[in-house]
């Protein structure tokens, strides 16, 4: 079976500066990881993997430096890693990078796609989506749960309130949540392999025949009017006296602001 | 000249940083507590193969650089040193000299199942009255045909209660004095062998120390490591690479205590404001820094010498000596920073102080370690 895990490389914090003068992310000093719902989608095919055989290949789009993304998936077991890298793509908005990313992962061949529900600098959840499309695929988001056999995937797909459970055809596209595994730890010698004997195969935008007008900034529907960095909460009261005192106090300023009544 | 380190050595510092925060921290302040083994972890730290890193693919290790190696002790001691020392003795004690020393035969047999993590080992060279003065060995092996017979104790041995492979020193030869020292290689199945005197510590108490003994044990003479006579040069030589591990071990127990530090003089006020906004306090935290730093230079090159393959003894020896007592320093400020707080078992500084001090004294003391380094300047 081929697996193909698509996943980025993200600025590892959770408080994302914005520059206010250019409303774009602050990367500087900020180190980079692997998108967080993307190990999840990276440990998921290794289980399958182990279970069913194949291989698994991770795919990136970005500038050079994502290659240490994919040494980590490969540190973590990946078999093969795909770069698609090159200022053709540049300025993409999540619909041109879910087309270039497709046009890369059909040019690879797959049984299933792989990815991450949403990315922790984007927070979008639009690639998978988007890239079923491209692909023509049936699509199961929110993944936390996979079973497979005769050609079929069932996934449960989480709700709000509960669980969704789909079956869907193969070839398929699934993006998942972090309830579905525990993802691996590279191992040490994987980490040695990754970079000593493995390869990142850089591929442009030709190497995929992608199409110049969907690629890029070109092919980017999506125009930014203004991104901003929302204004942090105002501080926390904290109500002092006796429990009673507290108790009596936390409900009178509850049904001044009609929660309770 | 270049002080940044390699993608890979980042790659394992995450990966063992990772790890520690995950799975180590849960635990480390209850096997302090309880004085238990932690079994589980450890065999999960083999599975990634941090049991064996510098030895070579072929024989069941990850093939990595010394730096890379004392990166991850420093990482997995930062969060507990009972971990840390685990490793490095496995690592350094006892992978290495069957590396560096041992039959492809003995390789096979003990080295792949020791450096993948399937097996545990431990270093016996010390004696009741064999420790710094290690060759006044009192335990002895009798050549009868093909085998040998052993008598005697070993004292302190890290890993000791808990190993499958010890590598062990006995006199062979009494009249040859150090010369007639021989290494072994020995199974916690061999008839003869028990273990005695489990001791209870200050601290690093999730690791385990115990006592080995031997009451006429059957080694087979191709278990002999380095060849008859060899076994001081085995220890020696072993111990230089060690010392770097005891030094990673210190330097991690020391930043864990700086990192504690800065984080409690930011959170705790006197006098209306953080105690970070006092001097006293500000110099306690600059020291620690800039000690660190120094002694972190100095493990990573004793090190990065040893990955180079240059003499290493002298560097081995300054690190392990600076580091150690760095590690004493800011440990013991630690505390004082946190005041009462430090002094009770709500906060980890105290851990860290009782962790500390057995770096000043395992692998060769801090005396052990000048008394290295002057030879060598005097020499």
């Amino acid at each position: 079976m081929n697996i193909v895990v698509c996943i980025k490389q993200v600025p590892d914090t959770t408080d994302v500066k914005i520059d206010p003068k250019t409303g774009t992310l602050i990367r500087e000093g900020v180190p980079s990881i692997v998108n967080p719902d993307d190990k999840h989608a990276i440990e998921e095919a290794l289980r399958l993997k182990e279970k069913f055989g194949g291989k698994v290949t991770a795919v990136s789009m970005g500038p050079p430096q994502a290659e240490d993304a994919l040494r980590e998936a490969s540190a973590m077991g990946v078999d093969e890693m795909i770069l698609l890298c090159d200022r053709a793509f540049a300025g993409a908005d999540t619909w041109a990078t879910s087309y270039a990313l497709g046009t890369a992962v059909r040019k690879l061949g797959f049984d299933l796609v792989i990815c991450g529900r949403e990315a922790i600098d984007g927070d979008t959840a639009q690639i998978g989506p988007q890239m079923a499309e491209h692909l023509g695929v049936p699509q199961i988001t929110y993944v936390r749960n996979v079973e497979m056999g005769d050609g079929k995937i069932i996934c449960e797909r989480a709700l709000e309130d509960g669980y969704e459970r789909i079956e869907a055809n193969l070839p398929a596209l699934i993006t998942v949540i972090a309830d579905l595994n525990k993802p691996r730890y590279p191992s040490v010698r994987g980490i040695v392999e990754a970079y000593r004997e493995k390869e990142v195969k850089v591929w442009t935008a030709g190497d995929i025949n992608a199409d110049p007008q969907c690629i890029g900034l070109e092919g980017s529907p999506t125009e930014v009017q203004r991104t901003f960095a929302p204004e942090p909460k105002g501080e926390g009261e904290m109500l002092e006296g006796s429990t009673e005192e507290v108790c009596s106090q936390l409900v009178s300023r509850l049904k001044d602001k009609n929660v309770l009544r | 000249m270049d002080f940044a380190l390699t993608k890979e050595q980042e790659m394992v510092r995450k990966t063992a940083r990772d790890f520690a925060a995950n799975e180590l921290e849960p635990i480390a302040a209850d096997i302090d507590e309880s004085a238990e083994f932690p079994t589980e972890t450890v065999r999960k730290l083999g599975e990634l193969g941090f049991m064996g890193m510098t030895v070579p693919k072929e024989w069941g290790g990850a093939g990595l650089d010394d730096v890379s190696y004392v990166i991850a002790i420093e990482e997995i001691s930062k969060v507990c040193a009972s971990h840390g020392i685990t490793l490095s003795v496995n690592n350094s004690l006892v992978c290495w000299p069957l590396m560096a020393f041992g039959t492809d035969a003995q390789k096979e047999k003990y080295l792949k199942p020791l450096a993948s993590g399937q097996k545990l080992g431990c270093f016996g060279l010390t004696e009741p009255n064999a420790g710094t003065d290690a060759a006044s060995q009192a335990t002895v092996a009798e050549k009868q045909g093909d085998k040998y017979v052993i008598n005697g104790n070993k004292i302190f041995i890290t890993n000791g209660e808990k190993a499958d492979v010890a590598i062990i020193f006995a006199m062979t030869d009494k009249s040859k004095g150090t010369r007639g020292i021989s290494a072994f290689i020995i199974e916690k199945e061999f008839p003869g062998f028990s273990i005695g005197t489990v001791e209870k510590k200050l601290g690093i108490r999730g690791s385990c120390t115990a006592e080995l003994v031997f009451e006429d044990m059957v080694v087979p003479e191709q278990n002999l490591l380095g060849g008859e006579g060899k076994g001081f040069k085995v220890a020696m030589a072993t111990l230089d690479g060690g010392r770097i591990g005891v030094a990673a071990q210190a330097l991690g127990i020391a930043e864990a205590a700086f990192e504690a530090s800065v984080k409690y003089a930011k959170e705790r006020e006197q006098f209306g404001k953080p105690i970070s906004k006092f001097q006293a306090i500000q110099w306690f935290l600059s020291d620690m820094a800039t000690e660190i730093e120094a002694a972190r230079m100095l493990v990573y090159r004793a090190a990065f010498d040893k990955w180079q393959k240059r003499p290493y003894t002298v560097s081995a020896a300054m690190a392990k000596y600076l580091a150690s007592d760095v590690a004493m320093k800011t440990t013991r400020n630690a505390i004082q920073v946190h005041g009462g707080y430090g002094f009770t078992k709500d906060y980890p500084v105290e851990r860290f102080y009782r962790d500390a001090k057995i770096t000043e004294i395992y692998e060769g003391t801090t005396e052990v370690q000048k008394m290295v380094i002057s030879g060598n300047l005097l020499k």
